[in-house]
């Protein structure tokens, strides 16, 4: 009997704290959820892809705008819109769209390849998400500059081995 | 396993316009990191690769991974240089591509 009391104090205090802290940290969340978590792991596969589509470049944040849901009920089809600010004219456009995952078996999920053609950098897809994690959307563009998003996304229904 | 390529296009667009591309096509995606009920790995059958063209010229191009949903959909936009016909690719796997045309209306 001691010992459960002793337990449920443990649980009270560390839910207090817990409540207090998710309580002091929910701008943080929000925030996070548009920009980036640096809470959650990255696979390997995550970090060789991402090296190798950066190359020698520095990618910064802003101008690509990632609709994802905030809440996937089932990861096997996720919407995603993908949008870049840029004037797609010959001189600055973007060239490509890489989209990772930083969580899945195969961390590279798709590149879209742009041109000035395309007079409005945006793509469209649905892809998987092996569990809660980050998405990360690289823009490569005609000046070689790489720009940068992510995006966290919570899995209720893992994508089956994506 | 490739079939019933689907394009959505605005009903007409005017020289200049900015439009959206809308594509589907029926494909499993197998990621070939699945099991079958004997325990053998399914092997890997995805779209590897998607090119579109406007009167012979590449709009778009998408290299796909099995991080891509069952039954790809993919969208971009282009601006209208005149009318055309649009020719669309999907290659899978086993190096089989499935080709589908559309004729976009310029007023």
């Amino acid at each position: 009997m001691r010992e459960l009391s002793k337990i449920s104090i443990v649980n009270r205090r560390s839910f207090l704290v817990s409540a207090a802290a998710v309580a002091g940290l929910t701008p943080l969340l929000v925030h996070a959820a548009t920009t980036s978590s640096l809470t959650l792991d990255r696979s390997p596969k995550f970090e060789e892809d991402f090296a190798k589509l950066v190359g020698g470049a520095t990618p910064v944040e802003g101008k690509i705008t990632v609709d994802l849901p905030e809440i996937a009920e089932n990861g096997n089809f996720v919407p995603i819109t993908i949008s870049v600010d840029s004037p797609m004219t010959d001189a600055d456009y973007v060239r490509a769209i890489h989209l990772l995952s930083t969580a899945n078996p195969v961390a590279h999920v798709a590149t879209f390849r742009l041109s000035p053609l395309n007079a409005v950098a945006r793509v469209q897809s649905r892809m998987r998400l092996a569990k809660t994690q980050d998405v990360v959307t690289l823009a490569e563009l005609s000046s070689g500059q790489m720009l940068i998003a992510t995006t966290l996304v919570k899995v209720t229904i893992g994508g089956c081995a994506s | 396993m490739t079939a019933n390529p689907r394009i959505k296009l605005p009903d007409t667009a005017k020289v200049g316009d900015v439009i959206e591309v809308k594509t589907l096509i029926t494909h499993v995606m197998e990621t070939g990191n699945r099991h079958d009920k004997d325990g053998k790995l399914i092997p890997r059958d995805i779209i590897n690769t998607f090119v579109a063209k406007f009167g012979d010229k590449q709009v778009f191009r998408a290299e796909l991974g099995p991080g891509i949903s069952a039954n790809p959909y993919i969208s971009f936009q282009m601006r209208v240089p005149g009318p055309g016909v649009f020719e669309f690719a999907w290659t899978d796997d086993h190096g089989v591509t499935t080709t589908a045309t559309a004729p976009l209306k310029v007023a």
